[in-house]
């Protein structure tokens, strides 16, 4: 797939749970540490709350990227809703590819509130990585 | 009611009591003496034994303390005098000058980041530098900027001012003056707290001479991913990752040489094994080495932290007091001599050296102490007595957290809520509510009315405005379906905007309100309240963030991040249109407490809160109260238990408000916080009581050995025997001329895996009561870690100085026993100093047993639907910041059901169980979550899989509907049951699924 096209620009939608990731996005801002405007954060009060659904969703409405960012094993503030996003995180990625569609594009990642640095260089990796794999094909397939 | 509490001290010890009085309905004034409150915690990178951030767990308690009601926080301010007057104190504090108005300042940072004055970030200790304007870090409460008028240009050399020119709030007021107020309180708790011990009176460790010797805490920050090196862990020479780490243990702990520091600082053992384990987190080839004398792993679950670190994470332990560390010139490295476990002399070369240095009460905190009239002991910390921790000599003076002793977060935190229902004593009554009712104006239906949204895009100042196009976004945004109102404002959270607000929602007639501004973290109280006033449901409100996510992430991009704006802006229209108004259910509350378990921390419980006003139902299975507390005769510090405990027995059984249920067990408990019932029996007895609140205080046992002949020989006794023993002047002690005493029996190994905490302290006990009874008798101990934490240790030293001798054994080389025929014993045990096995000869065999939980807890866990951990005790909510409460709202833990621990600890954290009780309980009634699971009954299959999912038990499949029903009080919003759902029966109000697919298909529309 498009490999040459390294020069669009990826959509990304993110899902950010309250009280570590969407904190950790908000100290990279409190700290100015810089990263690449293709990210769209939505907030989750638990990535636990995240219905797998949604990022088959937004995959289909044409994002080019899902980022999921969730409390570290052991810190989520609803004892056990990061786990389950780890397990849901996984079965939804092997059905993507048992789909034959690309699970690259859905990343889940472990962002504390003091990560802001972190957070910021996850949001680089994965617009540069999705570049790499061009834009997310469902979008031209649904336009036609 | 007009009760007011003073807190000295913003840690989150005074973080905690201020909270749960305010709770409880009590005014709180806590006063701080630093610029932002957060404390000691606030620096910390991890927390153990669960390696939690910090930060993460931190913040929300702040946020929810200084946005509290009842709650004034004085920040940067300093008591100037306190009076004692009747039935109170009066207090006089001075705010100093920040020299930033605090109403003006919006946080925005411009200030700090053209301030052309460098200064050290004492936040970072100094390992890095800050602006002579800043606050002390990003997520600081208050958030407001401070100069600091001694480096500051315009105050040394009249010059300068730039802060005040690019200030567009008009914050900064080089004319402020300290302001004094006056205030009457009815109590005070000082959680002052205490400082890190600075080595460099030890010149011997190189620290302030080496580069690369920091002490603890500074490694704390260099962990730190908002700390100086941006959680890269570089040494201070060089800017290089360290291979090779050397903690070295008790720096100013355990140590006369440099000063009275013969106790021990109690947390450095753990903070060091964290630290190792987070350093080879961060770099999988760096290599820790902790060189220890005993290895304090006490505290619950600790053990197995030490047992991951060595064995997953390559840390290694080595037990060796080191005397000195010399920097070799060339690499900057650091060569440590010590002593080989075989009793040799070593020399290793580390590139960084960690200084785990203990704790000490500051010069000042003791002025203040000695002003207020409280007693300090020889070491500077308050002593309390185990009957009573936290009051002090002084009526109506309280302390709490490592004022009174070294001790980690969750004690401290348990010392805190402790504190605080003990100052409230005599200011509480179930006659008057705590709840907080605000006057507002009635709400306005909005089910009739045209979907009308409004949108505000903030410049905030020019943190926005300089890189977002502000007018293109506000155009934007008035292009949508259904908006009618769409502006710009300098600043949105000025009282002038709010009023601005106000006003647009009515002349516009709004149902929905969009604020584009900054992080809802931070602003969306404030916003949600513009709502109320404009008699608008709080929750038609929808902020995004396109300061802190947007304008300052982008900077150097006006184009894309004006396009990012309009973007969000965007989903924020699409999310709003399916915004509901949400309201909190009320419930009543019974304003009862269930206490289970009349051992001593079950009757602390129990008396704090009937002598705060409230019932209480002490329900005990035996026929008598004191449980384990009827078999222990004296402690290291109380000569006369059984006495004390008659007292209190006497106390609990003839308050008025405390119904004692002897002989009782309990069958059911149902129900849910504020309205319990539950079933009790007495033989052929049975009732129903109703509470609001239950306290699970069903302690623990003696463990049950099988080892060391304990079965068959009648001279192997526990220690607890010994003590009676001991007491009676038992005729078998004149036979033992040599008393052998082996430690950690089962405990912490295979299936027994923790430390029981108090069984070295016992035996320090028992030997200094042998040795003052019978000197002339020899005593052997053999032991793996000697745990004599915090104030215990100076009692250790002085046991060693009786003559008793110690030898350690390792787990995998345990002592063996043989009997002689003449009765003695042959105790053969591997010395590693001397490399090779000793026999030592006693008459007498004493073995330190232990704690276990008790087998009934699983039947009780079951019934109150709450956890248990691995070893069979409770397990609490969180193990730094919720040590008394249960995922499961109403429920709360204490004593022995938790861990084991002594008897002062049991009675603190009794006393904070019925803190955390009353905070319930004080209410008429209580308020749900806003956002709730909401269950769509047509849709829903009563398949149960939310039920299974939930973790606070808040779900049930109702029988004759075969449907799921959710308890409003019980839920906490997290949304696992909506996300697991497979016939979308289940939405988390406020977070629905339309709401949140709406929000990015608007995007893609």
């Amino acid at each position: 797939m498009g490999k040459n096209s390294v020069d669009f620009e990826p959509k990304i939608i993110a899902f950010l749970c309250n009280w570590c990731a969407y904190a950790g996005a908000d100290l990279a801002g409190t700290s100015r540490t810089q990263y690449p405007s293709n990210i769209r954060i939505i907030k989750l009060m638990c990535t636990g709350a995240l219905d797998p659904t949604y990022v088959i969703k937004v995959l289909l409405e044409g994002a080019d990227g899902v980022l999921i960012g969730g409390c570290h094993p052991g810190d989520c503030h609803y004892i056990n809703g990061n786990y389950k996003a780890r397990r849901r995180v996984a079965i939804l990625k092997s059905s993507l590819e048992t789909a034959g569609l690309e699970s690259e594009r859905v990343w889940l990642r472990w962002i504390s509130a003091s990560e802001g640095v972190y957070f910021a260089e996850t949001v680089k990796e994965m617009v540069e990585h999705i570049k790499k794999l061009g834009p997310n094909p469902l979008k031209m397939e649904w336009a036609i | 009611m007009n009760k007011r509490i003073l807190v000295i001290g913003g840690g989150i010890g005074g973080v905690q009591a201020g909270l749960d009085l305010a709770q409880m309905g009590i005014k709180v004034t806590l006063v701080e003496a630093k610029p932002s409150i957060g404390g000691r915690m606030a620096q910390l990178d991890k927390t153990f034994p669960t390696n939690d951030c910090s930060t993460c767990i931190l913040s929300p308690k702040l946020y929810e303390l200084a946005s509290h009601p009842n709650v004034d926080i004085f920040s940067y301010s300093t008591l100037d005098k306190v009076d004692k007057k009747e039935n109170g104190f009066q207090a006089r504090i001075r705010k100093k000058a920040r020299f930033v108005n605090e109403e003006k300042c919006t946080a925005c940072g411009l200030c700090s980041e053209k301030c052309p004055v460098k200064i050290p970030d004492l936040f970072n200790k100094e390992i890095t530098t800050t602006k002579c304007i800043s606050i002390p870090y990003a997520q600081a409460v208050p958030a407001v900027y401070k100069i600091d008028k001694k480096h500051c240009l315009y105050f040394s050399k009249g010059k300068c001012g730039i802060c005040q020119k690019v200030c567009t709030a008009g914050a900064i007021d080089y004319e402020q003056k300290d302001t004094i107020e006056t205030i009457d309180f009815d109590a005070i708790i000082v959680a002052a707290g205490a400082e890190e011990y600075t080595p460099r009176i030890r010149p011997e460790y190189g620290f302030g001479i080496y580069d690369n010797v920091v002490t603890s805490i500074e490694y704390e920050r260099i962990l730190s991913a908002s700390g100086p090196t941006g959680g890269h862990i570089i040494r201070p020479s060089d800017k290089t990752a360290p291979g090779s780490i050397a903690f070295i243990q008790c720096v100013g702990s355990r140590d006369i040489s440099s000063g009275n520091y013969a106790y021990c600082s109690s947390y450095c053992c753990m903070q060091a094994t964290k630290d190792a384990i987070i350093t080879r987190e961060h770099d999988q080839n760096a290599c820790s080495t902790i060189f220890y004398i005993d290895i304090r792993a006490f505290g619950k679950d600790f053990d197995k932290f030490v047992d991951r670190a060595q064995s997953e994470y390559n840390v290694k332990y080595i037990k060796s007091r080191i005397s000195e560390i010399i920097e070799k010139p060339k690499t900057k490295n650091l060569a440590i001599k010590y002593i080989t476990p075989d009793g040799r002399i070593n020399t290793k070369e580390f590139e960084l050296v960690v200084l785990s240095v203990g704790i000490r009460i500051p010069d000042q905190i003791k002025e203040l102490m000695t002003e207020l009239g409280v007693k300090l002991s020889e070491y500077g910390f308050c002593p309390c007595d185990a009957f009573e921790p936290g009051i002090t000599n002084v009526d109506g003076i309280y302390v709490c957290g490592t004022l009174m002793g070294p001790m980690d977060i969750p004690e401290t935190v348990m010392s805190a809520s402790a504190a605080a229902s003990m100052a409230a004593r005599g200011l509480l009554s179930p006659e008057i509510s705590s709840e907080i009712i605000k006057e507002k104006p009635a709400e306005i239906a909005i089910e009739e009315k045209y979907l009308k949204i409004g949108v505000v895009v903030c410049h905030c100042g020019v943190n926005i405005g300089s890189v977002v196009d502000v007018p293109e976004v506000v155009k934007f945004a008035g292009s949508f379906r259904n908006v009618v109102f769409a502006d710009e404002l300098i600043y949105a959270c000025s009282r002038d905007s709010i009023k601005y607000i106000i006003d647009k929602i009515k002349e516009h007639d709004l149902t929905r309100f969009i604020m584009a501004s900054c992080s809802p973290r931070t602003h969306e109280t404030l916003f949600k309240s513009a709502l109320e006033e404009a008699g608008l449901n709080k929750y038609l409100m929808q902020m995004t963030n396109i300061r802190d996510q947007c304008s300052w992430v982008h900077q150097d991009n006006h184009e894309e991040a004006t396009e990012k704006a309009k973007d969000l802006v965007c989903m924020a229209v699409g999310r709003s249109r399916y915004l509901q108004p949400l309201h909190e259910l009320d419930s009543e509350v019974n304003k009862a407490c269930l206490v289970i378990g009349g051992g001593i921390a079950g009757m602390m419980s129990a008396l704090f809160i009937a002598d705060n006003g409230f019932r209480a139902f002490l329900v005990e299975k035996d026929t008598e109260l004191g449980g384990n507390l009827l078999k222990i005769n004296y402690t290291l510090e109380e000569k006369n238990i059984s006495w004390l405990l008659g007292k209190i027995r006497e106390r609990v059984q003839e308050h008025p408000l405390i119904d004692v249920c002897l002989n009782t067990e309990i069958r059911e408990i149902k129900g849910y916080v504020g309205n319990f019932t539950t079933n009790l029996t007495s033989g052929k007895e049975e009732r129903n009581i109703e509470h609001g609140a239950v306290i699970v205080a069903t302690g623990g046992r003696e463990h049950e050995t099988e080892s060391y002949g304990y079965r068959d020989e009648s001279y192997v006794v526990t220690q607890r025997e010994f003590e009676t023993m001991l007491l009676n002047k038992n005729p078998m002690l004149k036979y033992a001329h040599t008393v052998a005493m082996i430690q950690c029996v089962d405990s912490r190994e295979s299936d027994k895996n923790y430390c029981s905490r108090v069984c070295c302290g016992e035996m320090v006990k028992n030997i200094l009561q042998l040795k003052n009874d019978y000197p002339d008798k020899d005593v052997y101990v053999l032991y793996r870690d000697i745990r004599t934490y915090g104030m215990l240790e100076p009692y250790y030293t002085q046991a060693r100085k009786t003559g008793a001798l110690f030898f350690r054994y390792d787990i995998e080389n345990k002592p063996v026993i043989q009997k002689e025929e003449n009765g003695e014993f042959i105790i053969t045990v591997y010395d590693e100093i001397l490399r090779r096995y000793i026999k030592l000869r006693a008459q007498l065999i004493v073995l330190s047993v232990g704690i276990d939980p008790l087998e009934t807890n699983d039947q009780l866990a079951r019934m109150l639907k709450v956890p248990l951990n691995e070893d069979g005790f409770f397990h609490e909510a969180h193990v730094k910041l919720r040590p008394v409460d249960f995922a499961t709202a109403g429920i709360f833990v204490s004593g022995l059901a938790h861990g084991p621990k002594y008897i002062n600890e049991s009675v603190s954290q009794a006393i904070a169980a019925a803190s955390r009780a009353l905070t319930i309980i004080t209410k008429d009634k209580i308020r749900s979550e806003a956002h709730t699971a909401v269950i769509n009954e047509v849709r829903c299959t009563g398949c149960g899989f939310c039920v299974d999912v939930c973790a606070y038990n808040a779900i049930e499949i109702d029988k004759e509907k075969n449907i799921a029903a959710v308890n409003t009080l019980m839920c906490k919003g997290c949304g696992s049951c909506a996300a697991t759902c497979l016939s979308g029966a289940v939405d988390l109000s406020g977070f629905t699924n339309k709401q949140l697919i709406q929000e990015f298909q608007e995007l893609f529309l």
